[in-house]
């Protein structure tokens, strides 16, 4: 009996320690998204050594992070697809971009090297509608003069769980096609006519690797680490381009970030000569009313700090980090928007 | 420590018993003698009770969450193949005919293959072997299910489709009635792929419950059988068989219900499309994959409860295979005490 109390007791005493271990922690929690959990995951590395505050972000994905910041359960949450203004409003939150990738078609066709295949945005909606099935249909042809297109039906790839990158993907579907917004539409996962669903941007890539004459989309830093034949795009401005940092920059650029309410923005399709017409950003969600002031300065000094110092992580990972003059909105809107429960701005 | 047994104490006294006056003597002496062993009793009891509480508690919280589902789809739930997460229009027919489907072929494949391998391991097979193959059976059910996911996704499918595939295209898509179910672009991935799959997975579960009741036939019934002479396979079909066959049903309903549940493996390798095709060679989807790509990322009430009312589905698929296994033993039993 003795050694059953002393058991007890130790294990009482183990369990008000660890309490009060996470009591007195100053971590930031987050959850959400998982395109960009190795950024943060770097960042929160870094900042770690430098400041001693750890950051502990789950990738649960977005679907997730919405509703665990609305429930409060976290810190931040952390979205691809940005909330509308109303949505936003709904919850009392606020959202600001954080760091950008593109999302770029791949193939898996003989006889085409990589990056020589032109596609624009009609051709490839007609594609992942079903409409355009062989590889040497007219469509395709006319963007590829003198290539050698085979005469292949066309195995089409696209995510099977719900993913921000679907929704970028699909946003700019439905902006360059009207067939496609009445009949599918855009969104984390949609209704697909053909294809194929791949788990994760790495499920996408292996079954284009995989089967031969075949066409999917991945996060670009997919395409790159697994050396994907990646497809030039047509922008909006008859430009075909190259998927790299310079044409999502320019994409980013391109967009009127100051007129979009709740930095709801979406980098698809934007104008700019250089824009690769697939970009998009991702989101942190915050409450505006803070209850607890000091952890939301906590993790607003993270996003500051990643902000100016962690540029080259992020590029270093294939993400493409925000532009100066839209840190500098967050920044502006941090300040304006997230108060404590006093009414006092949070951020100075 | 006493007061807890004395409320444990009166709480069996309650229940089991009305509380007379011998009984409850019963108890007070049972109480000084016996009562760790009351507190046993009272322990696995609990245990065994927490069992129901949990399987209730499961189906009550699966029907909360899929009523926002049932009250906007109805029975049409099960009827409809539409899966469209934007217009919020949801039916259960696609993953509930993929699950069966893979389940069906695994079984196909895998009672044949499984009976196999227990008539070898205790008929056939030198001593000396019979060891070391029993163990790699069982070392092949406790490979994790991912484990088989990957394999099938980066070795299977590749030589399934560049092989495979093309042979059964041309030789088996051209047949009539059953042609159309074996032609489509060879792909690798799809619902015979993934019904291969679960087959490898569910041989092992089979395999060594079939071995082991095989091996409790007595040695007199298999030795009158051959000193009649019978060959080995008139003894395994005629004797064994019959004798072990409650056994070999249970192992093969074991079998099924890991087939209807699995789901990292058949992630990988069905292709996940929401679409009904007459082709195995097709991509479809089953319950258990659709809810493992889908629950993470689904917004809104209708599409978390649409997917929480599959969940419910593959529930009550399961318990209806079992409550079958159960009673088609059930039946058997019977004939077998009417001829005897």
């Amino acid at each position: 009996m003795t050694k059953f109390n002393t058991l007890l007791k130790s294990i009482g005493l183990a369990t008000a320690l660890m309490t009060a271990g996470s009591a007195f922690a100053t971590d930031i929690t987050g959850a959400g998204a998982t395109f960009p959990y190795p950024i943060y995951a770097k960042w929160a590395e870094a900042y770690k050594a430098k400041t001693g505050v750890g950051m502990n972000y789950q990738s649960i994905g977005s679907g997730g992070g919405i509703k665990q910041i609305v429930a409060k359960t976290v810190d931040f949450g952390a979205s691809d697809m940005p909330l509308t203004p109303e949505a936003l409003a709904k919850d009392g939150l606020m959202q600001f971009p954080a760091v950008m990738g593109g999302v770029v078609p791949v193939i898996n066709v003989n006889g085409i090297e990589a990056g020589q295949l032109k596609l624009d945005g009609k051709v490839l909606a007609e594609i992942y509608l079903g409409k355009i099935t062989k590889w040497n249909d007219p469509a395709i042809v006319a963007l590829n003069a003198g290539a050698k297109l085979p005469d292949e039906a066309i195995t089409v790839v696209h995510r099977s769980d719900g993913s921000g990158t679907t929704f970028i993907f699909t946003n700019y579907l439905s902006k360059v096609s009207t067939d496609w917004k009445s009949t599918v539409g855009e969104g984390t996962a949609v209704s697909w006519k053909v294809g194929t669903g791949g788990k994760g941007n790495e499920g996408v890539a292996s079954y284009v690797q995989r089967i031969k004459n075949s066409i999917g989309y991945v996060e670009y830093a997919y395409a790159l680490q697994n050396k994907m034949n990646h497809t030039q795009m047509q922008n909006r401005e008859g430009q075909f381009v190259k998927p790299d940092d310079t044409s999502f920059k320019a994409a980013a650029a391109g967009a009127d970030w100051e007129h979009a309410p709740g930095f709801y923005e979406l980098l698809t399709n934007e104008p700019g000569k250089a824009s690769w017409p697939i970009t998009g950003a991702t989101f942190i969600l915050m409450h505006k009313v803070q209850d607890k002031p000091e952890s939301a300065h906590a993790v607003l000094s993270f996003f500051d700090w990643a902000y100016s110092n962690g540029s080259e992580m992020a590029a270093a990972l294939d993400y493409v980090p925000m532009p100066e003059k839209v840190q500098k909105l967050v920044r502006a809107a941090w300040k304006k928007e997230i108060k404590g429960g006093d009414g006092k701005a949070v951020w100075k | 420590m006493p007061p807890l047994v004395f409320s444990v104490f009166t709480f069996t006294a309650t229940q089991n018993s009305i509380p007379t006056m011998p009984t409850f003597l019963r108890y007070a002496r049972l109480k000084l003698q016996n009562w760790p062993d009351i507190l046993f009793r009272v322990i696995t009891r609990i245990s065994a009770f927490s069992v129901l509480i949990l399987l209730a508690a499961i189906i009550v919280s699966l029907i909360i969450g899929s009523l926002p589902a049932i009250k906007a789809f109805g029975f049409n739930f099960l009827s409809s193949t539409e899966w469209d997460p934007v217009t919020d229009q949801f039916g259960a027919l696609v993953p509930i005919v993929g699950t069966l489907v893979t389940a069906g072929i695994a079984l196909v494949i895998a009672v044949p293959v499984s009976f196999g391998i227990a008539l070898f391991l205790t008929e056939l097979s030198p001593r000396w072997l019979r060891r070391p193959l029993g163990v790699a059976v069982e070392l092949l059910a406790g490979i994790p299910s991912i484990i088989y996911g990957m394999w099938g996704l980066f070795v299977f499918a590749p030589l399934f489709g560049d092989y495979v595939e093309p042979w059964i295209n041309s030789h088996i898509g051209s047949m009539p009635l059953i042609g159309p179910f074996f032609s489509g672009p060879p792909m690798g991935i799809g619902i015979l792929t993934a019904g291969i799959i679960l087959a490898i997975m569910v041989i092992p579960f089979i395999a060594s419950v079939m071995r082991d009741v095989f091996e409790v036939v007595p040695a007199l019934l298999k030795e009158s059988a051959y000193g009649l002479g019978a060959t080995t396979w008139e003894v395994m079909w005629n004797v064994v068989l019959p004798y072990t066959k409650i056994g070999v049903v249970g192992g093969i309903m074991l079998g099924l219900g890991r087939a209807l549940g699995e789901t990292m493996a058949v992630t990988f390798v069905i292709g996940n499309a929401h679409s009904l095709n007459a082709s195995l060679l097709m991509p479809g989807n089953s319950i258990s994959s659709a809810l493992a790509n889908e629950f993470n990322e689904a917004v809104g009430e209708l599409y978390t409860s649409a997917l929480i009312e599959l969940g419910l589905i593959l529930f009550f698929i399961t318990f209806v295979v079992l409550t079958l296994a159960r009673f088609m033993l059930y039946k058997l039993a019977k004939r077998e005490g009417k001829v005897a």
